[in-house]
């Protein structure tokens, strides 16, 4: 890595850098996202027998909106050396930005929900659809174009928060970019570089969004 | 014995009582028309016959069988027997015409789908929108809309049909269309129940009319008797105030 910023070593360390930036995010993300989902219906069930589930689904939300990414970072750190110490650190970054990701995306899928008019579940209701049939065949359908904009918008941003992960050692695009540095490259261009690239995956996550929202959102709306 | 048969029938939300030991039946074959003044819980009978609204007293019986509101079992078997038409239609927003009519049938009442498109075809065409099918609800008028929330329902093969003021929020023009539905759907010796503020059409179509007020039957019986010769006082001041305008 002497100079030439396009050299096949260079970039294929950029490369790298990039992957696991994607790699938290988008794994993080998706994860969240179904997780999310789940707390979002259990929050919403009536079942006095999930009461306890609930009261704890409301606990980790809460709890996990208000702290730092860095903190969750940190603490994810600690307690997972202290049971599984082979874990990577880019293992537990991705756990770190999953327990984040889900807090948000909870909240988000369950707008989301919360936008459906109640007329059109006291439809399926009084036609003997069960809870299930419902969801899936009228409430989701319908909550998608509203859950997609703000989950997608949630992602593109936390592409930049995984730079946090640095902290920890994982060695993704923004450390990639301090190493740059540190092996002769003018901030300039090693940030440069970096910079390109953040801006390279936030845009196709930006217009995948965009695609299925348009898919998605066929489910017409009055 | 009657159909349906409602016995000293109670609900309320938070503390306020809305029906207040309300009793009513209905043979089979029957129309009964529920008039009165807005609050007086026409609305809400037919949300607790449907089970929308819980009841906190009296009782259900449907073909004699006392109907258990507080199950998930008693309110399946119950919404095979009975459906409702409301009166903002609530067709599903996000599915066609046909799979509006598809739907429950297939999941509910476990209908193969070959056998629910073709009812669903015979209910559209009863109400004359056979060639809507592929449309969606907000591709449809609100009259359109509403014979489609009543093919719907029938989708359901109810034995008894639940219409609330299903021409209320339409336009004037509307009107005419959705009340002839109802018209040839009364030929068929289903047995209604409906709200309505269509007195014209009330006293033409109805076997049976029930003055409604604060929670309680005033007074029923047939649509000449209730429109020419009311015996409640409450009932002449609701004609009158009808009449006049």
């Amino acid at each position: 890595m002497n100079g030439d910023l396009f050299s096949p070593e260079t970039l294929a360390f950029l490369a790298a850098a990039l992957g696991r930036t994607l790699w938290m995010t988008v794994l993080g993300c998706t994860i969240g996202f179904v997780i999310g989902m789940g707390l979002a219906i259990l929050r919403r069930t009536r079942a006095p027998l999930l009461a306890p589930l609930r009261w704890a689904a409301a606990l980790y939300v809460e709890t996990f909106r208000r702290i730092p990414f860095l903190v969750i970072l940190i603490l994810v750190l600690f307690s997972v050396q202290a049971f599984a110490p082979d874990l990577s650190l880019l293992g537990i970054a991705t756990i770190a930005v999953t327990l984040a990701a889900t807090a948000y995306l909870t909240e988000i899928v369950g707008a989301g929900l919360d936008a459906v008019p109640r007329p059109q579940i006291e439809s399926a209701e009084v036609l003997g659809l069960s809870a299930f049939d419902t969801l899936r065949h009228v409430v989701l359908p319908q909550a998608w174009s509203v859950i997609l904009p703000p989950a997608a918008a949630f992602m593109v941003m936390f592409v930049k928060d995984t730079a946090l992960a640095s902290h920890l050692g994982v060695v993704e695009l923004a450390f990639a970019g301090k190493i740059l540095v540190n092996k002769g490259f003018s901030p300039l261009v090693g940030f440069g570089a970096v910079l390109v690239l953040y801006a390279l995956i936030s845009w196709p996550l930006s217009r995948i969004a965009t695609y299925l929202e348009s898919r998605l959102a066929a489910s017409r709306h009055r | 014995m009657p159909l349906l048969d409602i016995d000293n029938l109670s609900a309320g939300y938070g503390g306020k009582t809305i029906l207040d030991g309300l009793s009513l039946s209905a043979e089979r074959g029957d129309v009964v028309s529920l008039i009165g003044p807005s609050g007086s819980g026409k609305s809400t009978l037919l949300r607790v016959l449907i089970g929308l609204t819980p009841p906190t007293g009296g009782t259900v019986r449907i073909g004699g069988e006392a109907i258990s509101y507080a199950d998930k079992a008693g309110l399946k078997s119950l919404r095979r027997r009975m459906s409702i038409v409301f009166q903002q239609f609530n067709l599903f927003q996000n599915m066609s015409v046909l799979d509006n009519l598809t739907l429950a049938p297939v999941r509910t009442l476990g209908v193969a789908r070959a056998e629910a498109e073709a009812r669903a075809r015979d209910l559209l065409a009863n109400v004359g929108l056979a060639d809507k099918a592929g449309s969606y609800p907000d591709q449809l008028s609100g009259g359109q809309q509403q014979r489609v929330a009543i093919a719907r329902a029938l989708a359901m093969q109810p034995e008894i049909l639940l219409l609330d003021e299903v021409t209320s929020a339409l336009d004037p023009e509307r009107v005419g269309e959705v009340l002839e539905t109802i018209r040839s759907l009364a030929s068929t010796g289903i047995t209604m129940l409906l709200v309505s503020h269509e007195m014209a059409f009330v006293r033409e179509i109805s076997t049976k009319v029930v003055m409604m007020d604060a929670g309680r039957v005033v007074e029923q019986g047939s649509p000449a008797a209730i429109f020419k010769t009311p015996t409640q006082a409450r009932t002449k001041s609701f004609m009158q105030a009808i009449i006049r305008h």
